[in-house]
């Protein structure tokens, strides 16, 4: 970890000049993330803008119907906020099944969104990694790369996004709305994250100095029939083989609407409107859902170690879908265990 | 009714509250004044020479003091044999800044150190060091050809017992046959608490090493050696561990650069490795296992072959005893068994719970239940007709085994009766599949050489010392017991001190061992200061035990009394005030009884059951029960004993389904090398465990008749899960861990 100054903004045009004043600075919010790439000399950054205490935390209906989950609430405040559980039991779920309790409590919602790859390479400065370094090569490419993409990826890069949250959020699509150098702006979810491309140490399309300043929902929170289903290599306090949010609206057994999306598979949550698309007028059949999870895997090319995930990653959505349809699944109230 | 009476029973650490009120003191966390702070800069290549080393640009930070590495580290001892410790396989010690040299990624290069611990990190971040890489050889399925029998380079190690009967005819002609390939990965030990020294200096040459040792007399010496040190000046201290689990077998670099540090800079110094360096020295190393095992038409052991192959280093020869227990844990008359170690540009393996013994037992244990099916045996009744009641290795009897009440009693316990033979016939309510397994093992009853010092105060305190070592197994309370018990005081009345070269020398702490080595000492020491307790009774005024002989009286409830009559009877508080001393001392130790023990084989059992349900269409897989049922002589402290095997059952669950150090030959550098990604349990992993400790008497193995339950209890824990999973899915998986995977 190198030396960096500090400052806690008290307003978010505080924060945002402040970061503008100063070159290879970084916003930090609970830093669950950050400060592991700074011990690891992955992240560098000469000064920290703490965004930890704006008055950002606030989660609140919209005057649209929809839910604004504000930047610096925590992950567990969201996951256990009465609205969250009645309209939007997926992210309930989806963010119960990341991370530890202790985690949960202390990263914020735009940090859930910022948190960069776990791929093992671009946290060992031995090795060559092009989101690292850009230009050095990427060593998951031929190498060990269980944890890495199975979609999108390219010949430069072939990281994942970690979070689970943002599976659930890729979902439910709502907007991010940020605030920079720039002035305001809305980007929706989906185009939020981007794909490793060329530029893979860009993983989103924010512009420099931009900060989140909340996650605004839209109404329709999908909280009859939705399922999120993460599979890893062990029960709970690991990242995701691959993870699957599916929610439905059913008409008797008809799709009349549908949305999917999966983590551990790209280098963003993966949505796949095709597949929803495909889903919808039609029964809520496993052979339905089987046509879904083969058009989301369309394309789907495993790197050796992790070729078993295009296998698991069909599986997964045809029991994603399932579980949805089936409407089984609630909001948690305690803490999960695995069942088994 | 005796109040004494301690051994035996389930009793809660005496250390408890001092480690959950954080008044124990871990290596890395005592406070020194005027301490400079290390930080280990480690090699990013895994072969290859160090060309430079940048220092200056870091020498001149403000509050960095220096820069430790092969070009200004003094000259040191010469010879390889001032750098073995008491436990050090055979070959050449790797010196840490001995050289340029590179022979494994991660290997220390550098040691900065600063005036803090943040300085120290951020000076180590940017030290440049250039190498010129050499290409290397990582991985043990290209080597399997230069596999070699190695010698007898380290304590405990023993080759293979020579062949008998003829194994490869039996084989052929036998009608119920099996041959197949076991593997496992490295796996590293990863205890909770990362190794660390902090060195005080004391003035003029004298030192005391805090540091994270599973034996402090083994690091003392090995300090003395290299850096001609006499062992005064060089006290050893280790009052607590956040587990070892071997890796603290032998002293590592940390010990070594951080005492270097304290020597050079005439400063206290201390050093605390990461995590991720936690993976840059010993390790479980990977094994490859061949089995190949015939029955013969009753069930009985026809043939049995075992050999293995595991990886060691360039600079030295590591052996665990793999193979030899299959010899000796069926009855067979035709055994061949091969052992064969392979070089690799690694650090040198490292003994790690159940080292040789828990591996051996994956191979063995999965390959009988594979011999079983073909038979059409259930597995258990498979292990019971051919029930060894002899050790056929040594040609011996065992000083006790009931291994067989393990079986029973377990299997009543699990309710094993109910299972179905075929694979894939047993599912629960939701559909997903049920698997039982078993699996077991043996491991050796040992007992060192051990000493011990006691001393009574007026005020009936006793207090008991040893130099042994305590990893969180439980060793302060059962020595605790033991002494409040030999001498009839209260558990209270007692503190028992360990883990310092100023006390009585004390083995390792390793090898299951402790309990009857330092036990022993305990128990003859504490006996020792009674005589003279005695006598001093005897002293009295009216003593009723005026013409008692030591075998005559026995202490309890704080009184020496006739055995014959407990009402003649004197309190031990009024004879120390009586003989006018302030103190009454006692020194004894401890040996095995060779001439006694070398009759028999000394061993303890064990037997797992273990339930699985898979969701077969996702891979998953979740142990839901397990019920461990050992023969490890007396347990001393039901309570401890079973935290002991309950740890060893969620070691084996991690080894079955989910530990291992992944390397990319590529770097020759494990890649996993954090708690992200290298996977032990997590609380949601852990289901129904059970342990049955069956009876088992023993008076020859050692005065308390103890086996050690530190590694038996991990035994066939992996090879039940493993083969649950078999009975579950009809799929033989062979490659742990059992990830996702291997079931799609």
């Amino acid at each position: 970890m190198n030396s960096f100054t500090y400052h806690r903004a008290t307003a978010v045009q505080d924060a945002v000049q402040d970061k503008a004043g100063h070159d290879g600075s970084a916003y930090i919010g609970g830093g669950t993330n950050l400060i592991d790439l700074m011990k690891e000399n992955v992240a560098r950054p000469t000064h920290l803008v703490s965004v930890g205490k704006l008055p950002l935390a606030d989660i609140e209906n919209l005057p649209d119907g929809g839910l604004r989950l504000g930047a610096t609430a925590s992950n567990a405040d969201t996951a256990w906020h009465d609205e969250v559980k009645s309209r939007y039991p997926l992210l309930n779920q989806a963010i119960l099944a990341g991370a530890s309790p202790q985690l949960r409590n202390a990263a914020t919602n735009g940090g859930n969104l910022m948190q960069r790859t776990r791929c093992y390479y671009f946290y060992d400065l031995a090795t060559p990694c092009n989101k690292r370094e850009p230009g050095s090569g990427c060593s998951a490419i031929g190498g060990f790369n269980r944890v890495c993409g199975i979609l999108g990826t390219s010949e430069s890069c072939i990281a994942t996004h970690p979070s689970d949250m943002c599976v659930a959020l890729a979902a439910l699509a709502p907007t991010v709305r940020v605030s920079g150098p720039g002035g305001e702006r809305s980007i929706a979810f989906d185009d939020f994250h981007r794909l490793p491309g060329n530029q893979p140490e860009k993983d989103n399309t924010l512009e420099p100095g931009e900060l989140i300043l909340s996650i605004d929902l839209p109404k329709e929170g999908f909280n009859k029939n939705f399922s999120y289903l993460k599979l890893r290599d062990r029960s709970s306090y690991a990242f995701a083989l691959v993870s699957v949010a599916a929610a439905l609206e059913l008409d008797g057994n008809t799709i009349t609407d549908a949305r999917l999306a999966l983590g551990g598979v790209a280098h963003k949550p993966w949505r796949d409107q095709a597949a929803e698309d495909l889903l919808k007028g039609q029964p809520a059949t496993v052979e339905t859902f089987a046509r879904a999870a083969a058009k989301v895997l369309e394309g789907a090319q495993g790197h050796g170690s992790n070729d078993f995930k295009v296998e698991l990653a069909r599986r997964a959505i045809v029991r994603a879908l399932k579980q949805a349809a089936e409407g089984t699944q609630t909001a948690s109230d305690v803490f999960q265990n695995s069942n088994p | 009714m005796s109040t004494t009476n301690y051994i035996g029973k389930p009793t809660s650490r005496v250390d408890g509250p001092a480690k959950v009120t954080g008044t124990a003191r871990y290596a890395g966390e005592y406070a020194v004044a005027n301490l400079a702070y290390g930080y280990v800069v480690s090699s990013p290549i895994a072969k290859g020479k160090i060309t430079k080393i940048h220092a200056d640009e870091v020498l001149a930070l403000p509050g960095v003091i220096q820069v430790f590495s092969h070009e200004n580290v003094p000259s040191l001892a010469w010879f390889d044999r001032s750098y073995k410790d008491l436990v050090a396989p055979g070959g050449s010690p790797f010196r840490a800044l001995h050289d340029a040299e590179i022979k494994f990624s991660q290997q220390p290069v550098a040691l900065v150190v600063a005036e803090n611990f943040e300085l120290a990190r951020y000076a180590a971040s940017l030290l440049r060091v250039e190498y010129e890489q050499e290409a290397h050889e990582t991985n043990l399925e290209t080597q399997r050809a230069k596999g070699y029998e190695p010698g007898r380079g380290k304590t405990g190690f023993q080759p293979p017992p020579p062949p008998r009967g003829n194994p490869d005819k039996a084989w052929e002609e036998a009608p119920h046959r099996m041959e197949a390939e076991y593997v496992h990965g490295a796996q590293h030990h990863n205890p909770m608490e990362l190794f660390a020294t902090t060195v005080e200096w004391r003035g003029d040459g004298k030192i005391t090493a805090y540091d994270k040792t599973q034996g402090v007399y083994n690091v003392q010496q090995y300090l003395t050696k290299i850096f001609g040190l006499k062992k005064d000046d060089c006290r050893v201290v280790n009052e607590y561990m956040g587990g070892g689990f071997g890796a603290g077998l032998r002293p590592q670099y940390s010990v070594f650069l951080a005492v270097l540090a304290a020597l050079e800079l005439k400063r206290s110094v201390r050093l605390t490795l990461t995590r991720q360096q936690m993976f840059s020295f010993g390790h479980r190393p990977h094994t490859l296992q061949y089995l190949k095992l015939a029955a013969n038409a009753d069930g009985s052991l026809a043939a049995l072959q075992h050999h293995a192959l595991h990886e060691t280093s360039h600079f030295e020869d590591y052996t665990e005893n793999v193979v030899n227990w299959s010899g000796m844990l069926y009855q067979c008359e035709n055994v061949k068994l091969g052992y064969q170690i392979a070089k690799l540009d690694v650090y040198t393996p490292l003994d790690m719970r159940a080292p040789g013994a828990a591996s051996g037992s994956v191979g063995l244990e999965i390959a009988m239940d594979e011999l079983a099916y073909e038979a059409g045996l259930d597995p258990l009744e498979f292990r019971l007709r051919n029930y060894a009641e002899r050790d056929q290795n040594q040609d011996k009897p065992f000083s006790s085994k009931k291994l067989r009440e393990c079986y029973h009693q377990g299997a009543a316990k699990f309710g094993w009766d109910q299972r179905t033979q075929a694979p894939r016939s047993m599912r629960d309510a939701d559909g997903k599949l049920i698997g039982w397994g078993i699996g077991g093992g043996v491991w050796d009853a040992t007992q060192q050489k051990s000493a011990a010092k006691a001393s009574i105060t007026a005020d009936g305190k006793l207090t008991v010392l040893s130099g042994a070592g305590e990893n969180g197994a439980g060793t302060y309370t059962i020595m605790t017991q033991i002494a409040a018990e030999t001498l009839g005081l209260p558990i209270e009345a007692v503190t028992f001190k360990l883990g310092d070269t100023e006390l009585p020398e004390a083995p390792l702490q390793g090898g299951s061992w402790t309990a009857a080595s330092v036990g022993t000492a305990v128990k003859n020491t504490c006996e020792a200061l009674g005589e003279k307790l005695l006598k001093l009774a005897q002293k009295m005024d009216n003593s009723p035990l005026k013409d008692a002989k030591p075998e005559d009286v026995e202490f309890v409830n704080g009184q020496i009394r006739l055995r014959a009559d407990a009402n003649q009877a004197v309190v031990l508080r009024d004879v120390l005030q009586a003989s006018g001393e302030t103190k009454v001392e006692a020194d004894s130790s401890a040996m095995p009884n060779m001439l006694k023990q070398q009759q028999y084989s000394l061993h303890s059992h064990n037997i797992v059951f273990a339930e699985v349900k898979v969701d077969e269409e996702l891979g998953t897989i979740h142990v839901t029960r397990v019920v461990n049922a050992v023969a490890a002589g007396r347990i001393l402290n039901l309570k401890t004993a079973r935290s002991q095997v309950l740890g060893s059952v969620v070691w084996g669950i991690g080894m079955a389904l989910m530990e291992e150090t992944v390397m990319d030959h590529k770097f020759g550098r494990y890649v996993n090398h954090n708690f992200a990604e290298y996977h032990v349990p997590v609380n949601a992993d852990i289901h129904d465990i059970d342990v049955l400790f069956v009876e088992e008497e023993d008076d020859i193995v050692n005065p308390l008749g103890v086996k050690g339950i530190g590694e038996v209890g991990m035994l066939g824990v992996a090879a039940a899960v493993a083969n649950a999973v078999y009975h579950a899915t009809g799929k033989r998986v062979r490659d742990l861990p059992v990830m996702i995977d291997k079931l799609l």
